[in-house]
């Protein structure tokens, strides 16, 4: 589903990533731990083609990213859903609206919008919510929000940004639930993270990123000198 | 398609509310441009007209006759001149055809010619050249004949019209430049303030796989809409102003220069051409360059 094939992105002589492989199949579920500034975010932004790679070569659901003419980013774009530490919601549209708004810019028809997103709103647990504005929520209600629209077009995979980063550890679990049941519907996550007891817990793939490179990628926890 | 369409058009009026302010200034300020603009259109159409019709009036040469030329001596020189490089016509006019001609322009007050006891009008060869600076050439041949009393031309006085109306067309050309190229900036100011007021969204709707049209779309309308909008009140005042203008000066022009102005109808179906279609440029283009380091990534 993601391949990296020996990427390298520099930033003037900083290193972004350096000789990056990896391939992560359909309907995994990785973290991507490492400390501030070791390429996770570099990572994340040569996938979603925010940035071009010097070096190597990046394919996401069967899509070479980095020959990619920039006119179809877009399409690309589509094939990824990205939810964000700080949720990115439009606070002047209601839940339902925040949602739908994922599927409008993709011209769905007004009947189809309807059926899918209260369906979303249910697998994340937050039917009841569709008319409030996301002021009205609290954190892990909004981090909801911001997953449905994510995947409300059934994108293949799914990029969380430290997803729980500012949710407290109960609702953080609740989170990690609702991810869980994406990924039991075949959509591939990957989790970038700093969180050492969900990782823990999770008990999935982590691969451990520092200074640019894959220093470990290994079914299991998230260690210290990670 | 339509629903897209829809869409665009939509977002687009609700922008423009939301920013009602800035929305309102921006109309004003294109509109004072337009003002202007219309302004220097009026002047050139007219001054255009008054230098054609002063190039239709003053484009012949009066040859006055000395009395003792005969009639058959007139008709050999305008055979004679009919044959100069430059000329493109030329007719004879006698004492008594020259008479009847004044005593129609005096019209009301022709009695007063009947008093007069001899014809003292000349009889006179009209030449029209084929171009205002063949003037002089034909003029330089005519001195060379007999029978000539005077000569009356007025190339001279034609050419500084002429160069005059050039300088002021170049001049107000350089001013709409100017003009339209501010009017870009207001729209692309203010369409940036949109902009980054939902720098956000546009944000989102690139991570969820929006196109740069479909993202650019919204604030392309909105800058039209904004153009149209000025272009619209603009020709409606600069119509306005003109109309009541001809209204009481047509008259005293007509005395003046004998040459009238544009008439209404025609400088307002023009304008409003013109203004909308500088309008809308102004708009789209304002809003695709304040879109463009924004859609960039």
């Amino acid at each position: 589903m993601i391949e990296f094939k020996n990427v390298t992105k520099m930033y003037g002589s900083n290193v972004g990533v350096e000789n990056i492989d990896i391939t992560i199949e359909k309907g995994e579920f990785v973290f991507l731990v490492g400390p501030s500034g070791a390429g996770k975010s570099t990572f994340i932004k040569l996938m979603l083609k925010e940035i071009e790679a010097d070096e190597g070569t990046i394919t996401v659901a069967d899509r070479e990213v980095t020959s990619l003419s920039n006119r179809l980013v877009p399409q690309h774009r589509r094939n990824i859903g990205i939810v964000f530490q700080d949720f990115r919601l439009l606070p002047k549209k209601t839940v339902f609206e925040n949602v739908a708004f994922a599927m409008e810019i993709l011209h769905a028809p007004r009947k189809v919008i309807k059926k899918q997103v209260p369906l979303m709103l249910s697998l994340v647990g937050i039917s009841s919510k569709a008319n409030q504005y996301p002021h009205q929520l609290s954190a892990g209600e909004q981090q909801r929000v911001a997953i449905a629209r994510a995947i409300v077009n059934n994108p293949p995979v799914l990029i969380a940004d430290e997803p729980t980063g500012n949710l407290d550890p109960d609702t953080a679990e609740e989170i990690m639930n609702i991810l869980q049941t994406i990924n039991n519907r075949g959509t591939t996550i990957v989790m970038v993270t700093h969180a050492k007891d969900i990782v823990d817990r999770m008990g999935k793939r982590v691969v451990a990123i520092n200074k640019g490179k894959i220093v470990r990628d290994a079914e299991g926890a998230y260690r210290e000198d990670d | 398609m339509i629903r897209a369409f829809g869409y665009t058009i939509k977002q687009a009026f609700v922008q423009l509310f939301r920013n009602k302010n800035m929305s309102t200034a921006s109309v004003f300020s294109i509109t004072a441009m337009m003002l202007i603009l219309g302004l220097f259109f009026m002047l050139v159409v007219n001054v255009n007209l008054l230098a054609s019709s002063a190039e239709d009036q003053f484009d012949s040469i009066e040859v006055y006759l000395l009395d003792e030329v005969t009639q058959e001596k007139a008709e050999e020189m305008l055979e004679e001149i009919e044959d100069f490089d430059g000329v493109a016509r030329a007719y004879y006019m006698s004492k008594d055809d020259a008479m009847e001609e004044m005593k129609s322009r005096w019209g009301e007050n022709a009695y007063l010619l009947d008093g007069l006891v001899d014809n003292p009008f000349p009889a006179s060869i009209i030449i029209t050249a084929t171009d205002l600076s063949v003037e002089g050439d034909i003029v330089d041949q005519l001195e060379g004949m007999e029978g000539i009393e005077d000569i009356k031309y007025y190339q001279e006085m034609v050419g500084k019209i002429l160069s005059i109306t050039n300088y002021i067309q170049t001049g107000a050309l350089i001013l709409i430049g100017i003009l339209i190229i501010v009017s870009i900036v207001v729209v692309s100011n203010t369409i940036k303030l949109t902009v980054h007021a939902r720098a956000q969204e546009i944000n989102i709707m690139k991570y969820v796989g929006a196109t740069n049209w479909f993202i650019r779309g919204p604030f392309l309308v909105e800058g039209i809409i904004i153009g149209i909008l000025s272009s619209v009140i603009s020709a409606g005042i600069v119509g306005f102003a003109y109309y009541q203008f001809v209204e009481s000066f047509q008259q005293r022009l007509l005395i003046l220069f004998s040459s009238g102005m544009v008439p209404f109808e025609f400088i307002m179906i023009n304008l409003i051409i013109i203004f909308v279609a500088i309008g809308i440029s102004i708009g789209a283009l304002g809003s695709i360059l304040s879109m463009r380091r924004f859609l960039d990534t």
